[in-house]
Parts: C-alpha cells; sequence; structure tokens
C-alpha cells in the first residue's frame, strides 16, 4: 500500500511540474499503475478477486489512454513545433 | 358534394404555408401558378358548394362540419367546425371570386417585386384566416379568422418595409384595430361567463331564452362586439388606420382594405344580430356610428389629393352605409351592400393600380389628367366602378344596394327621417367626391406620360369586375322597378327581414327619385368645379375659413391629431418615466450579478493544462478529506 500511495504520489508531482507532453503521459501511466497496485494489493489483504478484475479493467483503459495520447501528442507536435504542453494554452476565456 | 368545405380554407392555407417555406427557392411563375391557383380552386370549390347548397337546400338551410373539438376545458368545448348558411355562402362566394381575381391581377402587377413568392404567401394565407372567419361555427374560430387577418393586413402594408413610414402605418393599423379586437374578446369572455358557450346557434339561442330585449348583459355584449367591429371595420372612432393603409400593394389595398377584411364587422353584427335586437341602445348606436362615418368621411374624401386615399375614404364612408343598415334592422340589406362593394371597390382600387403604374408610381391626382385617351380600358372600367360608387341609376349595382339601404333606413321601425336625410346627403357626397377623382385623373390635359400599359392579365379582371359591378345589383330590385327579391329571399333562412313602419308617407320610388337627384346634384357640383370651371373650386379653399375647413377634412377631423395628443404622447411619456422602476430594476440587478459572476470566473479559465490537473487534484483532496473527516 506504502509502495502503491508513494508511486501515485510521483506520478502526479511530475504530472504537475513536467512540461514535456511525452513526460506528462508517463507521469500519468505511473498514476494509473499505481491505483492499480492498490487494487491488487488490497485484493490480496482481503483475500477477493475483485482486485485483480479492476486491475484488467485499469490496463484496458491504460492502452486506449495511451492510444488517444500519443495521437493527440502527435497532432500538437505538428501544430506547435514543440511538446511543451503550455504553448498550447490559446482557449483562455 | 357540401363535404369539400373544408378545403375551402385548407388549400389556400397550404399553399400559403408552401410559399413559406420553398418560397425564395421558387421560379416566379411556380409562385404564381401556386399563389394564384390556391385561390382560383378555392373559388372554384366555393361555387361548387353553392351549386349544391342552392339545388339540393340542406335541412334548415344550415350545412355544419364539425372537423375536430379544439379544446375541452371545463365543459367549454369549442370546435374547429364549419358553418355555412346563406349568409357565410354569400360572403365566401364573394371573397373566394373576388380574391381569384385579384390574385390573378396580382400575378402581372407585382412580377417586379423581389418579395413576389412573399406577397402570395401573405394574399393566400389572408383568404385562407378570412375563409375561416366566415365559415367559423363558433366565436372563438371567428376571433382565430379575426386575428389571422388582421396580422395578414398588418404585414401586407408594411410589405415595403424598407420604407420606415410603411412599417409605421403597418403597426398603426395593427395598433388600432387591436383596440377594438380587445373590446371583442371582452366581449366573448362575458357571452363564455354569461351564456356558457361560444357555439354561434346555440348562443343565439340561449340569448334570446335568458336576456330580455334591453337586458344589461346584452347590451354590454353588443357594445363589446361593436367595439371589435368598428375597429375592424374602420368606422369611427377607429377609423383613422385605414387611410395610412394604403402603403401597402394595391392589390392587397383592393382585396383587403376594400374588398373583404373591412367588411368582417359588418359580418361580424350580422351574424350576431339577435344579441344587437335584444339591445336596441347598441343597435341605434350601429346606425348613429354608420352614419356619422358616411358623413365625416365622404368629406374627408373630397379634399384628399392622394388617389388610394379618396378610394380609403370612400371605402370608409360605404362601410358607413352597411353599418347604417345594420342599425336599422335591415340585415340583408347590408350584406347586399357588402356584395356590390366589393364588386366595385376592387375594381377600383384595381384601376387605381394600372393608373399609378402607368403614371410612374405618381398617386397625386392634380398631376395627372387626359388619361382618358391613353389608358382606354382603365378609363372605361374604372367609370364603371365610379358610377357604381356614386349610385348612377338604373344601370350599376351600387344604386340598388344603397337605394335598398336608404330606403329601408327610412321605413325601418328602428329608423328614421334623419338618417334617411342624411344618407341621401351622402349620395350627394359620393358622387361628388368620386367624379371629381374621375374629371380630374381622365379629364382635361395630360401632364404626366403615359409609361407602363397594363397586360391582359391585368385587364381582364378589371373587365370581370367591372361586368360584376353592374349586374351584380339585379338580384334585388325596388317594386317599381322589376321587384325582383332573390337575393333577400336567400338571405330569408339566416337573416330576419326588416320590420317595417305601417305608416309611411314616401313611397320607394320617392326615395330612389330623391336618391338619383342626390347623385345629379353631386355629379353637376363636380362637373362644374373640377372640369369646367377649375377655379371656383381653387377659390372655394382661398378664403381662411374654407381653407381652415379644408385642412380639417384633410387630416380626417384632426382625429389623428386629437389620438396622438391623447393617447400615443401620454403612453410614450410614461413608458419613458417608468422604463426604471423598482421591478425593472430587481431584473437588471439579476443581470449584473450574472455578469459580475461571469467575470470572475473567466480568469481562472487560463488554458494551461497543468493548472486544471492540480485543480482536480485539489478538489479531489478536499472531495476526499470532506468525506473521511467530516
Amino acid at each position: 500500500m506504502l509502495l502503491a500511495t508513494i508511486l501515485f504520489a510521483l506520478g502526479l508531482i511530475g504530472l504537475l511540474v513536467r512540461r514535456n507532453l511525452i513526460f506528462i503521459l508517463m507521469s500519468i501511466e505511473v498514476m494509473l499503475n499505481a491505483a492499480g497496485l492498490a487494487f491488487v494489493a488490497a485484493g490480496a489483504q482481503w483475500g477477493q478477486p475483485d482486485g485483480q478484475v479492476m486491475f484488467i479493467f485499469i490496463l484496458a483503459t491504460a492502452a486506449a489512454e495511451v492510444a488517444v495520447g500519443l495521437a493527440l501528442v502527435l497532432r500538437l507536435h505538428r501544430q506547435y513545433k514543440s511538446l511543451d504542453v503550455d504553448a498550447a494554452s490559446e482557449m483562455r476565456g | 358534394m357540401l363535404k369539400l368545405l373544408w378545403l375551402m380554407p385548407a388549400i389556400p392555407f397550404s399553399s400559403s404555408l408552401l410559399l413559406v417555406l420553398f418560397g425564395p427557392r421558387l421560379a416566379k411563375k411556380t409562385a404564381a401558378l401556386l399563389g394564384v391557383g390556391s385561390i382560383a380552386f378555392a373559388a372554384a370549390v366555393s361555387i361548387t358548394v353553392s351549386a349544391t347548397f342552392l339545388s339540393a337546400r340542406p335541412p334548415g338551410d344550415v350545412f355544419t362540419q364539425t372537423l375536430w373539438t379544439w379544446m375541452d376545458v371545463a365543459g367549454f368545448q369549442p370546435h374547429i367546425g364549419l358553418y355555412l348558411d346563406a349568409i357565410s355562402l354569400v360572403m365566401t362566394l364573394v371573397v373566394t371570386c373576388v380574391g381569384a381575381l385579384i390574385h390573378w391581377y396580382s400575378a402581372e402587377f407585382m412580377i417586379e417585386d423581389e418579395g413576389y413568392s412573399r406577397f402570395f404567401a401573405y394574399m393566400n394565407l389572408f383568404v385562407a384566416s378570412m375563409l375561416t372567419l366566415l365559415l367559423a361555427d363558433n366565436l372563438l374560430l371567428l376571433y382565430l379568422g379575426w386575428e389571422g387577418v388582421g396580422l395578414c393586413s398588418y404585414l401586407l402594408i408594411g410589405f415595403w418595409y424598407k420604407d420606415p413610414a410603411n412599417g409605421a402605418a403597418g403597426r398603426k393599423a395593427f395598433i388600432v384595430t387591436r383596440t377594438g379586437d380587445t373590446a371583442m374578446i371582452l366581449g366573448l369572455a362575458l357571452l363564455v361567463k354569461q351564456l356558457g358557450t361560444l357555439d354561434m346557434q346555440e348562443l343565439m339561442g340561449r340569448a334570446s331564452d335568458q336576456w330580455q330585449a334591453g337586458s344589461p348583459y346584452a347590451l354590454a355584449a353588443a357594445l363589446l362586439l361593436l367595439g371589435g367591429a368598428v375597429g375592424k371595420s374602420a368606422q369611427l372612432p377607429l377609423q383613422t388606420w385605414l387611410p395610412d393603409a394604403m402603403a401597402g400593394p394595391t392589390p392587397t389595398s383592393a382585396l383587403i382594405h376594400a374588398a373583404t377584411m373591412v367588411t368582417a364587422g359588418v359580418y361580424l353584427i350580422a351574424r350576431t344580430h339577435v344579441l344587437f335586437s335584444l339591445a336596441p341602445l347598441a343597435q341605434h348606436l350601429v346606425a348613429v356610428v354608420g352614419i356619422a362615418t358616411l358623413i365625416l368621411a365622404g368629406c374627408s374624401a373630397l379634399t384628399q389629393w392622394d388617389l388610394k386615399r379618396v378610394l380609403a375614404y370612400s371605402t370608409i364612408s360605404q362601410i358607413g352605409y352597411m353599418f347604417l343598415a345594420l342599425g336599422v334592422g335591415a340585415w340583408s340589406a347590408a350584406i347586399f351592400h357588402f356584395m356590390t362593394h366589393a364588386f366595385f371597390k376592387a375594381l377600383l382600387f384595381l384601376g387605381a393600380g394600372v393608373i399609378i403604374d402607368a403614371m410612374h408610381e405618381e398617386h397625386n391626382i392634380f398631376k395627372m389628367g387626359g388619361l382618358w385617351k391613353d389608358l382606354p380600358i382603365a378609363f372605361w372600367t374604372f367609370l364603371i366602378g365610379g358610377c357604381s360608387l356614386a349610385g348612377l341609376p338604373l344601370v350599376t349595382a351600387g344604386f340598388y344596394s344603397k337605394g335598398l339601404i336608404i330606403w329601408e333606413a327610412r321605413t325601418s321601425q328602428s329608423g328614421s327621417t334623419a338618417l334617411w336625410l342624411l344618407a341621401i346627403a351622402g349620395v350627394l357626397l359620393t358622387a361628388l367626391y368620386t367624379f371629381r377623382m374621375i374629371f380630374v385623373v381622365f379629364f382635361g390635359e395630360a401632364k404626366i406620360q403615359v409609361g407602363k400599359r397594363p397586360g391582359y392579365r391585368m385587364t381582364i379582371p378589371l373587365l370581370a369586375l367591372s361586368a360584376l359591378s353592374i349586374v351584380g345589383g339585379f338580384v334585388q330590385t325596388p317594386a317599381a322597378l322589376g321587384n325582383i327579391h332573390l337575393f333577400a329571399g336567400f338571405l330569408q333562412s339566416a337573416l330576419p327581414s326588416v320590420t317595417e313602419r305601417t305608416v309611411v308617407s314616401i313611397t320607394e320610388m320617392g326615395s330612389e327619385g330623391l336618391v338619383t337627384l342626390a347623385f345629379l346634384t353631386g355629379l353637376g357640383f363636380a362637373y362644374l368645379l373640377y372640369l369646367r370651371k377649375p377655379r371656383y373650386a381653387a377659390a372655394l379653399s382661398k378664403p381662411p375659413f374654407g381653407k381652415a375647413l379644408h385642412q380639417f377634412w384633410f387630416t380626417d377631423w384632426g382625429l389623428d391629431w386629437l389620438y396622438e395628443r391623447l393617447f400615443v404622447r401620454p403612453v410614450l411619456w410614461f413608458a419613458r418615466f417608468d422604463s426604471s422602476d423598482f421591478i425593472d430594476s430587481l431584473y437588471t440587478g439579476v443581470a449584473r450579478l450574472s455578469e459580475l459572476a461571469y467575470r470572475a470566473l473567466r480568469s481562472s479559465e487560463t488554458g494551461k493544462v497543468r493548472w486544471y490537473a492540480a485543480g482536480i487534484v485539489f478538489g479531489a483532496v478536499l472531495l476526499v478529506s470532506m468525506v473521511s473527516f467530516l
């Protein structure tokens, strides 16, 4: 559990401080896996299979997320010629 | 064949709908085909239905067709139902046939207008509403048609909306008639409250069962309905909108503001004649309104220089005759005059359209002249229409219908010698202003070169209407002149005949003779003043008194001036004064507050994704800690 918490916190910090889109995606990946780890650990703790089922779900979600995310990254790179996330901040109110 | 009745309003309505939806994309030819064809179809249906009605009289001389129940609220169940009897038969026949001729005419008249399909859409909607009004079997459906024609009138007066003056004229017509309509809807509410139904026949039955003659309820209901009729039919004191309504295209003036819509008030009173018989005071008021309007408008018509405004005042004046007939209980005479008036007034307006077209949009009759050689068809048809309007004895329809009204104003129990004499004076005025117009426009020297000449599509309706303006009168003639009573006899099933006085000091021929004399006097004066010695006419309006009177009559007895000061300005002043009261500031306050909140929240929308992520994190932490610690 502790490991999962640390991993999640690392991912979160990475998400907030990094400006490179690839690193942000990787941080999200880390956070997802931390959540998965928490599920598996909780399942093992109480002897329930549900934790592992949830992990499979998370894997599927992560795969889809990466596919869409990488496509977006490609488009953004084409558009702005950089991977800096703050460059794409034209939609301000 | 009577079952086809519902097609009559349905066909023009659906074609209007089609023209509204697809109009701008249609070729002009298709739009005209749709617009004119639908009215021609309605006229064909109308003729078929009439033929069936006449050959095999339905029981009670009434045919009803209930289509569906409109609404059902606490026992109040108005139907969408059609009711055909002698009155609505005559009226629908006139409306569809004259309407078809006018539509045919406009197919050529409007050809160069960019709003061609829009024009036909409005005109068809008007015919559909008018037929709904005429065929309705209850007063609520009648009111729907009533408002429908009012809407179309507004739309068509402001048809050339790019000139703000036309829009103002449309609004004026709408607001003034709406004043009358408000009285009318109050009258309907009173009838529902007191008698529990709006179905025309049942209403009349219950009214005569429950109310005695002179009962205050009957009086109030009749007066309120009269208010509606006065507004729609442009009678005193609400007639001021009609002269301004001439801002619309000329076929509109012919169809709506002369032949059909403005006579809706006459129809309403004839329809609810039982109520008016129960309230003799209200009925007497109808006669007084009629006679006052016909004299006042006749005087105003004498001073106008705009061709269409002369005709507008003459319309007001002629509807005054119809009101006079209603007021003395000569119901069928009013409908008779409606019919002949529809023929000759539509003819005069269509003729005026031809003249104005030929004169390059010039409306001033004093700038025209000598047109009889250049526009022979327009001249002869206009002359026939004018003679019918003025009541040229023996040969024209107007003579017979007006003579009947004048005669019955004398002989009816509610008539009087004063009404009779004033009505004859009205004939003099009518002849005077009609021939003033004809002499000034068609004789004298030519001042403007004739431009456009009418094509066959414009002349055929003129010829057809002039034929009708002559033969239309031979369905009802006085005893000594053929003694034909087809018209009154036919209407007898729906409208009671006049209750006559026992002793009358003059014969019908004597009355007709006086009418003829008045006509000839008017014609003679017009000849003298406007053809023979025009300087006499100028001399009449030279001295201060003559000039003031001329100005007074020209401005319609100063009514516009009076209303402007009495109603328009106080209301505008109050609206301006009251535009920022307590309730208003409440609503502006709400608007201000939302604007403030919007500005505050807008600054958080930076477009920086990482800030959003941080926001989500912060929110999630807040939520989790709230759930776990509270």
